[in-house]
């Protein structure tokens, strides 16, 4: 591959962080730009126009969530957020404003390289997919069919607009904001009680198990997300 | 003495001149010659300056000693103290060494004889307990007839004042006497020495045992005799001695003047170092009796009455009572001497003919009159007798004695002049009349006097009741109360309401006295404020009413404890008030005292909660570290264990033990994430920083997303959920109830066996919901089932693998924060169960639901939505 892959900023200010992802992500085909600032970052997305920035909330001169908003400023560029415990907060902040995913440190690398590739298949295909099929949930849009294990489950409109809206983000977080605005429309950004009852409305009809989902996943305190594969 | 401090000096300690009076001789010049002088402080005083010892100046320079010449004098108007000798113990007190002067005459028990000898009353007296407290003192002896020389040489007082002081005082009698009576004082002293040494090394001697002087004392000016005769009694027998005061009925009319002697007598015997009691009582006599043999006292000292005969004739002498009642106790009889005039009185307060009582007595016996006038001729004479003596019994109990002997007289003249044959003269003819008449006056007298005598006591013991209620509700009131500002404001509204004065209560904030309660009219000037802090510093009173600093406006009292002084009470006389009285003065240092240790109480617990809280921090700091060393390490160890030998050349080629030891090392990876994760929760748990993000949950979707957090742990058992279906929405922060599920699922999972399945129930019960989480483990020890909750609690168990004992200590506190609850128990059958319960509406305080529209959780339509809900995983119904 050498230099064909895909081009990732890494923008963190922890260099054992920096070593590990150039030494994985390099083996993994991945062209790795690093920065240890938020200014340095900026400046580097700029300059070398990566393919996906990884991006970490905590850095020393300003935080993740400016970072985020100023990218989306000119960019489109999609944005995985690293985050530590108990920054629930920003993280849905930058979610809110832009960024595509986040993972919370420590992770691992199966799951980094699963968002990397969510993150830059949406990138390169913003256009909704007319079928989204998630083991055996098969969400045909353009038909308006929801099928799990070939049996057609009847849903409300509400239920239908939800699913439709996680399984055109499949595999990305989506947060309860974001649902609620695309979905009910920004009037109803705040009604948590309306996302939560037709959650589980949802899963009881798409879901074998309702308290363990396998399509529609709690992300807790940020938001939902419907799994890859289940 | 400056022969001495230049001795001193040459020892190389700083000796100062604090104040010394040369009288302008050169002799004595010389001699100040060398020393640090400090200079005097000038006072001007009704235009003349003044010069006094600078005390503040002599505390701040701090010599090793101080020479202060002429102890006995009293002070200038202005200076902190009324006499010298108070500076002095205020230097003693600082730790600074005096060398004083003090002429004999000076010396307070033995003022009066001096004055008998010498015919002249000393006014500047020195209290005899200074003179005890001094390490050494030393005699300065001449012969009367060298110093009459000396005198007229000027060697002892200026010149142009020593004929005078001669011609009045320093005769060679008195000289010879007064010489006499130093040698003898001193010889007292050194016996007095002797005496302790020998105690002290146990030498065995003849010690006067268990002695103890009683100085019975009433309003006569013999009194302030009688104390310092008793004191001299008491300290030749080195006995304790107690000076006693009845407070007779007759003890309510006395004159002011009289009561302030009284109190006057009584502050000189504590200021000598004598006891003080009042006792209420009927008859003195009874009471002395009474109160000695009660307190084993070996010798009374009365003074003789000055009543005169037929009096004592009919009262009996108080003295001879006692004398005839005492038994075994010797009793001292002083007299007064006979020539001395008897101090002028004030009016008794007492009968006054004007006085409406008497006014009262007069329209009984009239109407006495008018019935037996109209019931004359129709009752026998003896029972128009009766009618009279019932006009004098009422008006003895009413209004008592005085009103009963004028009704008694009225009746008489009345009788006589109405009824006596012949009538409506005041001749008497019949002698029988006479007796019936004088029968009359006695017993209007006898009843008289004892009805005014019951009703006197009845109002003393009141008021004495009074004080007692007073202190007993102040005490009640402290003892109810941990508060301190509860306490003050206790403290001032009992003072107010008991003497009606302003109070302020001083306390010491960091170094400096701070007033903490001011009632209204308190007159809180920096002067006053200077007072109670020279009280608080020297834990006496001061200020108004005592010698020392007197101009102050309010009297100031320390709160003191046995231990130490923990602040001070400022009480300002009402305007007109009386001086306070020394029973008042009592109740008042019972009042200040009952402060002193409830406030101590408050401050020794709060450093003692303090000390529990640091002690318990630092207990669990330890705990903590401990934990934490060994919990980080452990994973560590395997960590750095795997990797190493995987690092190592000689690396293992077989691929499974290679991967065996990666996965050890990405679990002990994980394990140390999980610990560091509760260490943060923990921390912001107790910092309280802790916000909650409130919002409608779904306790179906919490268990869901804990058990996809526990992740692998969860997948390799099996768990039986079963959700109530129709469970409403309850307010959460979503992402730490989850962690706190997530830690009671992973204590359930790490102690129960891995075969086992573990049960999880949600189900809503009154008002919350409630989550069980139920394992098959060996249970929770009996005893320990509220310890689980506990920081760093562990159960001891076999093989396995322990948490840092944290997990449910979080949880515990996740679901308090929600107001929730969290308990545990053991299953009858076996296994422990975990659960916490939620309440479905949030608390109306609480910052919840910040995000939802409707606070409440909306029911969940009727219809398919609730149709797939309900048990989801197979299990016994409940």
């Amino acid at each position: 591959m050498g230099d064909t892959g895909p081009r990732v900023l890494v923008v963190d200010d922890e260099q054992a962080i920096r070593r590990f992802l150039r030494a994985s992500l390099t083996s993994q085909g991945y062209r790795i730009f690093e920065a240890a600032s938020a200014r340095e970052g900026l400046e580097a997305a700029a300059a070398v126009r990566p393919d996906l920035i990884i991006l970490d909330l905590g850095l020393p001169d300003e935080d993740g969530v400016a970072v985020t908003r100023r990218l989306r400023e000119w960019s489109k560029v999609p944005i995985l957020i690293l985050s530590v415990r108990g920054q629930d907060e920003d993280k849905i902040a930058a979610l809110d404003a832009g960024a595509d995913d986040y993972l919370t440190k420590p992770f691992s690398m199966g799951e980094l390289l699963a968002r990397m590739r969510v993150a830059m298949r949406h990138a390169a295909q913003p256009a909704d997919e007319p079928v989204v099929t998630v083991g055996e949930l098969v969400v045909d849009v353009a038909r308006r069919v929801v099928t799990v294990g070939g049996r057609e489950v009847a849903l409300t409109p509400v239920e239908y607009s939800l699913l439709k809206t996680l399984a055109a983000h499949v595999g990305r977080v989506m947060t309860h904001g974001q649902l609620l605005r695309e979905v009910w429309g920004s009037g109803y950004a705040s009604d948590g009680n309306l996302l939560r009852v037709n959650i589980s409305k949802l899963r009881h009809k798409i879901e074998a198990d309702p308290a363990r989902p396998q399509y529609i996943v709690t992300e807790p305190g940020v938001g939902y997300r419907l799994r890859m594969t289940a | 003495m400056l022969l001495a401090a230049r001795e001193a000096q040459s020892e190389g300690r700083r000796v100062a001149l604090a104040y010394v009076e040369t009288h302008g001789r050169a002799e004595t010049e010389a001699l100040v010659h060398g020393f640090t002088i400090i200079p005097r402080w000038q006072v001007a005083y009704r235009g003349v300056t003044l010069e006094e010892m600078d005390l503040d100046t002599v505390l701040s320079e701090h010599p090793d000693l101080a020479v202060v010449d002429e102890l006995a004098h009293t002070n200038a108007p202005g200076c902190r103290h009324a006499r010298r000798y108070q500076d002095v113990e205020e230097l003693l007190e600082a730790g600074i060494d005096v060398y004083t002067t003090l002429n004999i005459q000076h010396v307070e028990s033995l003022n009066d004889v001096v004055a008998q000898i010498t015919g002249i009353t000393v006014r500047e007296t020195v209290p005899d307990q200074i003179l005890e407290q001094a390490d050494e003192v030393g005699l300065v002896d001449l012969p009367p007839d060298e110093l009459i020389q000396r005198l007229h040489e000027g060697k002892v007082y200026v010149p142009d004042q020593a004929h005078r002081a001669v011609d009045k005082f320093f005769r060679p009698g008195n000289l010879a006497a007064l010489r006499e009576i130093a040698l003898r004082y001193l010889a007292g002293q050194v016996d007095h020495q002797m005496r302790a040494y020998m105690e002290a090394h146990a030498i065995p001697g003849p010690w006067p045992a268990g002695e103890r002087v009683l100085v019975c004392i009433d309003a006569d000016p013999l009194g302030e005799r009688l104390v310092r005769t008793g004191r001299r009694v008491a300290a030749g027998l080195d006995a304790e001695w107690i000076v006693l005061h009845v407070e007779t009925p007759e003890y309510a009319t006395l004159p002011e003047a009289a009561r302030d002697r009284i109190a006057r007598t009584l502050r000189l015997a504590e200021e000598l170092g004598g006891r003080t009691v009042a006792i209420p009582g009927t008859r003195a006599s009874e009471e002395i009796i009474r109160y000695a043999k009660a307190q084993n006292v070996t010798k009374i000292l009365v003074g003789v009455s000055h009543h005169p005969r037929w009096i004592q004739f009919i009262h009996g002498s108080v003295v001879e009572r006692i004398m005839r009642g005492a038994g075994d106790i010797d009793v001292i009889v002083i007299s007064a001497a006979t020539d001395r005039p008897r101090a002028p009185e004030g009016a008794k307060v007492g009968p006054v003919l004007y006085h409406p009582a008497y006014l009262y007595s007069a329209a009984v016996v009239a109407l006495a009159v008018t019935v037996s006038a109209m019931a004359h001729g129709v009752w026998a004479q003896a029972n128009l007798t009766m009618l009279y003596l019932l006009a004098v019994v009422i008006v003895a109990v009413e209004w008592g004695r005085g009103p009963a002997i004028l009704a008694a007289a009225l009746s008489l003249g009345a009788f006589a002049f109405f009824f006596g044959p012949p009538s409506f003269t005041y001749t008497v003819a019949d002698t029988q009349y006479l007796v019936t008449v004088a029968a009359l006056f006695v017993v209007g007298l006898v009843i008289g006097t004892l009805a005014s005598r019951t009703r006197e006591q009845a109002q003393a013991a009141r008021s004495r009741e009074a004080y007692m209620a007073a202190l007993q509700a102040l005490s009640g009131e402290l003892a109810a109360t941990n508060d301190l500002d509860a306490i003050l404001q206790a403290v001032g509204r009992h003072i107010g309401s008991t003497f009606g004065r302003s109070v302020a209560i001083f306390l010491p904030t960091g170094d400096t006295l701070e007033p903490r309660l001011v009632t209204p009219g308190f007159p809180l000037t920096e002067n006053e404020r200077a007072v109670a802090d020279w009280v608080f510093r020297r834990g006496h009173n001061a200020g108004y009413g005592t010698d020392t600093l007197p101009a102050a406006a309010a009297r100031y009292i320390p709160l003191k404890t046995a231990q130490r002084t923990v602040g001070v009470l400022g009480v300002q006389p009402s305007e007109s008030g009386p001086r306070l009285s020394p029973e008042q003065r009592r109740l008042l240092g019972a009042f200040a005292s009952q402060a002193a240790l409830a406030i101590e109480r408050v401050e020794l617990a709060e450093e003692a909660r303090r000390g529990d809280i640091a002690r318990e921090t630092e207990r669990l700091q330890t705990a903590l570290l401990n934990s934490i060393s060994h919990d980080l390490r452990t994973p560590l160890a395997t960590i750095t264990g795997a990797l190493t030998t995987l690092c190592d050349r000689a690396a293992p080629a077989d691929e499974a033990v290679r991967r065996e030891l990666l996965l050890n090392a990405k679990e002990e990876a994980d394990r140390l994430n999980h610990l560091v994760g509760s260490l943060l929760d923990m921390n912001r748990l107790e910092a309280g920083t802790l916000r909650l993000r409130s919002e409608p949950g779904d306790v179906e979707d919490l268990i869901g997303a804990a058990l996809a957090q526990l992740g692998e742990a969860a997948e390799r058992r099996e768990i039986r959920i079963r959700v109530e279906p129709n469970l409403p929405l309850v307010p959460m922060d979503f992402a730490l109830v989850t962690q706190a599920l997530v830690n009671v699922l992973d204590n359930a999972v790490r102690y129960s066996p891995p075969e086992t399945p573990i049960e999880v129930t949600a189900r809503l019960v009154g008002d919350e919901v409630q989550v069980r989480v139920e394992d098959r483990g060996p249970g929770i020890p009996p005893g320990d089932v509220d310890r689980i909750f506990d920081k760093f609690y562990r159960i001891q168990h076999d093989g396995g693998r322990h948490g840092a004992g944290l997990g449910l200590s979080i949880s515990h506190g996740i679901i308090d924060a929600h107001g929730g609850r969290i308990w545990a128990a053991n299953r009858p059958e076996g296994g422990a169960i975990v659960a916490f319960a939620l309440p479905v509406r949030p608390a109306v305080s609480s910052d919840a639901a910040a995000g939802s529209r409707s606070g409440a959780p909306e029911p969940e339509p009727a219809g398919e939505g609730s149709r797939t809900r309900g048990w989801v995983t197979p299990g016994r119904a409940s």
